[in-house]
């Protein structure tokens, strides 16, 4: 088999693996800073009992995602040694400074919150929630800054066949940079706010913890109501950024073989890129145009206007990016029904709507892998946007078969850690809040 | 010196500070990790040095990839030969470190895989423990590299008798920061078995230096000549013999600092006889060395930057919250 193509697969798995978990500690470390918060001022156990029950989770959560992301720190140099050689004088300084300034930040005061909380005063202790929270963030940026570099590069030259860093804060803060990262940390916010969410649901639906649940839900729920919309919001930001900055990505997303002016949106399709066509197609017309550019007739360029070598392919981005809307909008029917119940006083008892929280629990996760395979798949042939191309990125020196080696490898011990994961991760959400915090 | 080489050789001795650091935090627990089953007789020892170790292991792996990505962004061509080339070996420690890194969260919550986590947790910190140091013997006794910087040797490459020592000799640093820390942080048997295997380790460190010295005589050259290796020899040897000294008058915290003391001196003579290279090739022309394998100046000086702000805070904090956890550990509900 390639190289090229098994790296890509292993890369792919690694890191597809890998994002199930800093989403929840992005969405966990808001939600226990608000209930160490709240504990703080209105001194009712009841929320230190239910934030002790997500630190547990968090620390469960953040063995398995460091576990997992250090595998990621040399993934370039394992598996894309080239890549790593053209891009070093950029790339790697993100990586190091996320390091630095936030991974430190995260480990070291996840620390106290799991093993201190009878160690250090409270108001430390609710310093350390922030830093963690702080820190998790801050190496959500760090880590966005080295994706976006390779969507939207920018304060770089090409100086002996290899990128050279011009302008520090022009390749940081490049075109995708900040959109994307607020498009991602709420997206974490999200995935947290339905966890939360779900588990308060199952406790009500067993009768068990009914005030802490009742508590977790009704912040849970404003959460969903407030990270869905603005959700929407940045979503479509950062659809309008894909296809001013990446128009072939927006393209493919579309399922836009012509360049049109008053372009449709795409609401339903199986697209056929072989033959430049979509079966069973439903759009609104002249609406993607609209979208862009705020005009019902502007131009939106089609794949065709691109060479036939630079397009990245359109099934896998099109589904992606399509399924993830579905899901985003699936989210804001969730948070008005929700809402809608609370406001009736019904909320706590409609069993059906909680059951469904239970189950809607992965949906966030399944919208964020799709998101990302989007964002990721539609870049492609280039792994460094019209810079360098993947099929240029691998490393020369590692034979095929121990790339297929060790993603066997990878794929058997991902999937034990996910087996075990899951099973504790169930355990402790059995055990329940109170019997944690008194353990 | 002019800027970009000052930078480069900054770059040099900060990435070894960062390794220095993660040898020296990481070191114990990858130590009390190798030889829990040692250590520990029953679960309640086991619980103890769990615990011990419990509130910093992640932290201190946080070194390695500082480490990582300092070593990407300052000197690429390393980076990336080191990690394509000695690709299996890698992933060995890579899926060490992952089994280890779940190991003691698993081990607390599962009643039937206990004792599967439990050698996750001593496997996984032996291996690692072992290879870095086969690894770092490669890289400075020379490793086969094409004209473009590529690898040419294969898996068995590294399997040779430097690095194999200096790999034993790793093996060694890293017990030793482990019982010594372990006999800091407990108190009664483990802490008297601790003790004694100090001792037991203390004899094998110095003839495996001693080895790595005769060694070294005959794969390397200009080592005897090298007054700062010298220097860093001296650091070793007191290191080394104050951690029987404060043993002995049952000083705990001085026998861990001086057995990291130790370990300071070890990457100083690593330091001393590898400069300028980053990665020797055994065709010295061929070799990375910090001037023809470091980004650009721009970059050294935004990393350097980064560092200067970033690093003294962290040192600070890290301090702080080891400070918290001081003395010896307590069973109290918390951690594992």
């Amino acid at each position: 088999m390639d190289v090229v193509l098994l790296s890509r697969i292993q890369f792919a798995f690694t890191i597809g693996f890998h994002f199930l978990f800093p989403p929840i500690t992005l969405g966990l470390t808001l939600i226990i800073f608000i209930l160490e918060v709240l504990y703080r001022k209105k001194r009712d156990e009841m929320y230190k009992n239910m934030s002790s029950l997500f630190v547990k989770i968090l620390g469960l959560v953040f063995v398995v995602g460091t576990a997992t992301g250090i595998v990621m720190e040399f993934a370039f140099g394992n598996n894309w040694s080239q890549y790593s050689r053209f891009v070093g004088d950029i790339f790697g300084a993100p990586l190091a400074a996320e390091g630095i300034f936030a991974f430190f930040l995260e480990s070291v005061f996840l620390g106290v919150l799991v093993f201190g909380r009878k160690k250090v005063s409270e108001k430390f202790y609710l310093l350390s929630a922030f830093l963690v929270f702080f820190g998790s963030h801050l190496s959500g940026l760090w880590i966005i800054i080295a994706n976006s570099w390779m969507q939207t590069p920018a304060g770089f030259a090409i100086e002996g066949g290899r990128a050279v860093l011009t302008s520090f804060f022009d390749a940081a803060l490049n075109h995708s940079t900040l959109i994307r990262f607020s498009h991602t940390i709420v997206s974490g916010w999200i995935t947290g706010a339905f966890m939360t969410a779900g588990i308060s649901a199952w406790y009500l639906l067993k009768k068990r913890h009914q005030e802490l649940a009742k508590m977790t839900l009704k912040l849970s729920m404003i959460l969903i109501v407030i990270t869905s919309l603005l959700e929407l919001g940045l979503g479509h930001a950062h659809s309008v950024q894909v296809a001013k900055t990446q128009p072939e990505k927006m393209a493919a997303f579309e399922a836009l073989y012509d360049t049109q002016q008053g372009a449709p949106l795409t609401l339903f399709a199986i697209p056929d890129a072989k033959n430049q066509k979509n079966h069973l197609y439903i759009g609104i017309p002249k609406m993607l145009s609209f979208l862009i550019y705020f005009d019902f007739d502007a131009e939106v360029k089609g794949l065709n206007d691109f060479p036939e070598d630079e397009r990245p392919p359109v099934f896998l981005p099109f589904v992606s990016y399509h399924v993830m809307i579905i899901l985003g909008s699936l989210f804001i029917a969730i948070a008005f029904f929700g809402t809608y119940l609370l406001a009736k006083k019904k909320l706590w008892n409609t069993k059906w709507y909680l059951t469904a929280l239970v189950w809607a629990i992965p949906l966030p996760h399944i919208a964020i892998q799709f998101g990302w395979i989007a964002a990721e798949v539609g870049r492609q042939p280039w792994v460094v946007y019209r810079v360098l191309r993947t099929a240029d990125a691998a490393s020369v020196v590692v034979p095929a078969w121990q790339i297929l080696f060790t993603l066997i490898m990878f794929a058997i011990i991902y999937t034990l850690l996910f087996i075990v994961f899951m099973r504790i991760l169930l355990k402790i959400i059995r055990k329940g809040p109170e019997e944690i915090a008194t353990a | 010196m002019e800027t970009l080489a000052f930078l480069q050789n900054t770059w040099y001795i900060l990435i070894g500070v960062l390794l220095l650091g993660y040898a020296i935090l990481d070191g114990f627990d990858l130590g009390v990790g190798a030889l829990l089953p040692f250590l520990a007789k029953n679960k309640e020892d086991k619980r103890k040095l769990f615990n011990a170790v419990g509130p910093f292991w992640d932290g201190n792996e946080v070194w390695l990839l500082t480490g990582g990505g300092a070593l990407f962004a300052a000197f690429p061509h390393a980076y990336a030969t080191v990690f394509s080339g000695f690709y299996l070996a890698l992933m060995l420690v890579l899926f060490s470190l992952i089994f280890r890194a779940v190991s003691l969260e698993f081990w607390s919550y599962e009643e039937k895989g206990k004792t599967f986590w439990e050698w996750a947790f001593v496997i996984g910190s032996f291996l690692p423990a072992l290879l870095f140091g086969v690894a770092l013997g490669n890289v400075i006794v020379g490793v086969p590299l094409d004209g473009n910087m590529e690898f040419t040797g294969n898996f068995f490459t590294l399997l040779r008798p430097f690095p194999l020592v200096v790999g034993l000799l790793g093996l060694a640093a890293i017990l030793m920061q482990g019982v010594t820390y372990a006999a800091l942080k407990t108190t009664g048997e483990v802490q008297t078995r601790a003790k004694q295997l100090t001792n037991t380790i203390w004899i094998a460190f110095i003839a495996l230096f001693a080895l790595s010295f005769i060694v070294a005589l005959i794969f390397m050259s200009g080592i005897l000549t090298n007054v700062l290796a010298w220097i860093a020899a001296v650091v070793v040897l007191v290191g080394w013999y104050m951690v029987r000294v404060a043993v002995k008058k049952g000083k705990e915290g001085q026998a861990f600092l001086m057995s990291s003391l130790a370990f300071v001196g070890l990457w100083g003579i690593v330091g001393a006889i590898h400069f300028p290279n980053v990665v020797k090739a055994k065709d010295a022309a061929l070799s990375i060395t910090i001037y023809n394998g470091s980004s650009s100046q721009l970059s050294l000086t935004v990393m350097l930057i980064i560092a200067l702000i970033g690093m003294p805070v962290v040192i600070f904090y890290t301090a702080y919250v080891y400070k918290i956890f001081k003395g010896k550990v307590v069973l109290n509900g918390d951690g594992y």
